[in-house]
C-alpha cells in the first residue's frame, strides 16, 4: 500500500520547490538543498554514473549559486528574453524509502516562452529527499528530457 | 549602403555579393543560395564527420551530415575504418539511426536487407527472386572517400579532391597543437551537445573567429569565474592575433601563453586546479605528469577555423550543420584524454558544461545574438554583413600569412574568400 501521508508531503514538496522555480525565488530554491546536493540534467537519460560522463548540467552547491546569480545578474541575454516558465508536476510516485531518506519520481510538463514562440519541455525527474527534522532536503535531483538525446534548444532558466 | 541585388534561383551573382570588407544579407536568408552551397561547398569540398575516438572498436559506428547526406562512419571487423551513405540501396531508407553506438551490422528495417561494418550487402529475403537480376557484390552501402589528420575524419563526395593535408595546409601546425590538451594521453571524445539555433550556418561558422564578441555576449560567464581565470579571458586588449590560413580556414589566438602545451610546464599552478593538481599528485603521478595535465586541462589559448563545417575551439571541437537556410544544429563535442585520470577527465567535462551546450553559461547567449542577427539581417532591402574591422590593421605572420589583430575580422574574410571561391568555380 502506497504511504498517502508520505506521498501528499513529498507531492506539496515538490510542488513548491516548483512554484518557487516559476515564480523565480532562487534564494529559496537553493536553501531546499543539502550542501552535498547533486542537480543534473543527464543527456543520456540511461545514464547513472554522471560525474564521469557529459551533463548538459552538473552542479553540485557552488554551480547551482553561480547559475542562480547568472540569471539574477541582468547579464545574460538569453535570460532576459524568455517569459517566466509554467510547469505542472505530476505522476508522483515513491521509489524508495528509509529513516533518513525518500526516493522519487514524477514527471514535468514545462512550458516556455522565448520571443513569442512557446515550447514544451517534457521530462521525467527523480529526486532523493534527505528527510531533517520534519522537513526534506534535496540530496540529488536528475532531470531527464524527453528530447535528450535529440538536440535541445537554450534553456535561459532552472529546469 | 543599400543596393539591390537581383538574385535569380540558383544562380546568383556572387561575385557581387563578397566584397572584400562586407557581405550580402541575402547569403543568410536566400535559400536559393542555400540549396546552392550545399551543392557547391558541401557536395565539393573535405567535410568533418567524425574522431576516430568515436568509434574504437570493431562494430562501433556513429552518424554524421555532409550538407544534405547522412552517413555513417564505422569500424570494420579487421579496424578499418569506413565513411558509408546511410541509405538502403533498394529503397532508399536509412539503415542507422542512432547518434553513435555499436553494432553488428545495418539493417534496414523496411525489408531487411542486410549491410555489414564495411557496407557490403550481406543477406535479402527472398535471394531467389533477385536470381539473374543482380548479384549482391554490386549493391554495398555506397561508400564515401574519406582521409584522417591528427585522428579528425573528413569526407568528400569529390573523388578528384586534393588530399586531405593539402587542403588543410596551414592549419595542419594548430592541429598538432591543439591535440596536446590530452595531457600527455591521446585525445578521446568524451560525449556531445547538441542544440539548433534559428539561423544561418554561416553565422555559427564567423562565431568561431570573432573574439570582439566576447566581453558583451560572455559577461556572465566571466562573472562567474575568479580573477585570475577572468583576467585570461580579457583577451581583447592582449597580445592575440587572426590568422587566415588559406583555403578558408583561420586561427585565432586569444590566449597565446596556451598556445603550444608542451611549453612553460614550470608556470605556477592556476588557482582554480590546485584542488586538482593536489588530487593528481596523491594518486602518484609525478610532478611532470601533474604539471602537464594542469596545463591541458582548461584547453588550447586559440580557435582553429576550419571551413566550412568544424573548429578546434580551444577545449572541445564545435561542428556545424545546416538543416535549412534559417536553422543550423551545432555540436559541442567534449574531449579528454584516453586512459587520463578520471578526475583530469570529470575537470574538462565540468568545465565544458560550464560555458557550452543548451544550459551552459555561454552557448545560450550565443545563440541568442545569432538568432537576432538572423532575424534583423531580414530588415531592409539590399543591407550587407560588414567585415572590416581591422583591414587596415594588417601584418604578416611568421608564417606568411596575413594577420590582424585578435578582435578583427580576419578569419571571416577568410571564410568569406573561400566560400566566394567555391560559389563561383
Amino acid at each position: 500500500m502506497t504511504d498517502l501521508n508520505l506521498l501528499n508531503q513529498v507531492r506539496a514538496f515538490i510542488d513548491t520547490e516548483a512554484d518557487m522555480l516559476d515564480f523565480e525565488q532562487y534564494a529559496e530554491w537553493l536553501d531546499l538543498w543539502t550542501p552535498e546536493g547533486t542537480y543534473v540534467v543527464p543527456i543520456d537519460p540511461k545514464e547513472t554514473d554522471f560525474s564521469n560522463t557529459l551533463n548538459y548540467a552538473y552542479d553540485k552547491e557552488e554551480m547551482r549559486k553561480l547559475r542562480v546569480a547568472r540569471l539574477e545578474s541582468g547579464e545574460a541575454v538569453s535570460t532576459q528574453t524568455t517569459d517566466k516558465t509554467v510547469r505542472q508536476m505530476g505522476r508522483f510516485r515513491i521509489l524508495d524509502e528509509s529513516d533518513t531518506h525518500v526516493d522519487v519520481r514524477c514527471s514535468m510538463y514545462l512550458s516556455e516562452c522565448r520571443h513569442g514562440n512557446l515550447k514544451t519541455y517534457p521530462a521525467d525527474i527523480t529526486y532523493k529527499l534527505l528527510k531533517a527534522d520534519g522537513e526534506f532536503r534535496i540530496e540529488e535531483k536528475v532531470i531527464r528530457l524527453q528530447n535528450s538525446n535529440s538536440y535541445l534548444s537554450s534553456i535561459g532558466y532552472i529546469l | 549602403m543599400t543596393e539591390m541585388i537581383d538574385i535569380k534561383p540558383v544562380v546568383a551573382d556572387y561575385d557581387s555579393m563578397i566584397k572584400p570588407d562586407k557581405v550580402h544579407s541575402d547569403l543568410y536568408s536566400n535559400a536559393d543560395i542555400y540549396e546552392d552551397e550545399l551543392d557547391k561547398i558541401f557536395n565539393n569540398t573535405w567535410v568533418w564527420v567524425g574522431h576516430e575516438s568515436e568509434v574504437p572498436d570493431v562494430g562501433s559506428y556513429k552518424t554524421a551530415m555532409i550538407g544534405r547526406h547522412s552517413v555513417i562512419v564505422s569500424r570494420d571487423r579487421k579496424k578499418n575504418i569506413h565513411v558509408l551513405l546511410n541509405r538502403c540501396r533498394h529503397r532508399a531508407a536509412t539503415v542507422c539511426e542512432g547518434k553513435r553506438g555499436k553494432t553488428k551490422s545495418f539493417m534496414c528495417p523496411y525489408h531487411g536487407w542486410g549491410y555489414s561494418l564495411d557496407g557490403a550487402l550481406r543477406a535479402v529475403p527472398k535471394p531467389e527472386e533477385y536470381e539473374g537480376v543482380f548479384d549482391k557484390s554490386e549493391y554495398p552501402l555506397v561508400s564515401l572517400r574519406f582521409e584522417t589528420y591528427q585522428g579528425l575524419i573528413f569526407a568528400t563526395f569529390k573523388e578528384d579532391l586534393e588530399p586531405l593535408e593539402d587542403f588543410l595546409g596551414g592549419a595542419k601546425k594548430w592541429i598538432d597543437l591543439f591535440v596536446k590538451q590530452g595531457g600527455g594521453y591521446p585525445l578521446k571524445v568524451l560525449g556531445d551537445h547538441r542544440f539548433r539555433f534559428p539561423g544561418n550556418w554561416k553565422i555559427q561558422l564567423e562565431n568561431t573567429t570573432d573574439a570582439y564578441h566576447f566581453p558583451i555576449v560572455h559577461k556572465s560567464f566571466v562573472s562567474s569565474v575568479d580573477d585570475q581565470t577572468a583576467e585570461v579571458f580579457d583577451f581583447l586588449d592582449g597580445e592575440g592575433h587572426v590568422e587566415d590560413l588559406g583555403n578558408g580556414h583561420s586561427v585565432m589566438v586569444m590566449i597565446p601563453e596556451l598556445v603550444d602545451l608542451d611549453k612553460d610546464l614550470e608556470a605556477p599552478i592556476p588557482e582554480r586546479f590546485q584542488e586538482l593538481a593536489d588530487e593528481l599528485a596523491a594518486e602518484g603521478h609525478s610532478d611532470l605528469e601533474v604539471r602537464r595535465m594542469v596545463r591541458a586541462v582548461g584547453g588550447s589559448g586559440f580557435n582553429l577555423n576550419l571551413f566550412p563545417n568544424v573548429a578546434c575551439s580551444m577545449a572541445f571541437f564545435r561542428v556545424l550543420a545546416p538543416i535549412s537556410v534559417n536553422e543550423t544544429e551545432i555540436h559541442h563535442v567534449a574531449i579528454g584524454g584516453e586512459g587520463a585520470p578520471s578526475a583530469f577527465n570529470q575537470m574538462r567535462l565540468r568545465l565544458h558544461e560550464h560555458f557550452q551546450g543548451p544550459m551552459g553559461f555561454g552557448t545560450p547567449d550565443d545563440a541568442e545574438a545569432w538568432e537576432r542577427v538572423q532575424k534583423g539581417s531580414h530588415a531592409g532591402t539590399g543591407e550587407w554583413i560588414l567585415l572590416n574591422r581591422g583591414q587596415e590593421n594588417l601584418t604578416t605572420s611568421p608564417d606568411g600569412n596575413i594577420s590582424g589583430a585578435v578582435c578583427s575580422e580576419t578569419g571571416m574574410r577568410a571564410a568569406y574568400q573561400q566560400w566566394k571561391k567555391m560559389m563561383t568555380a
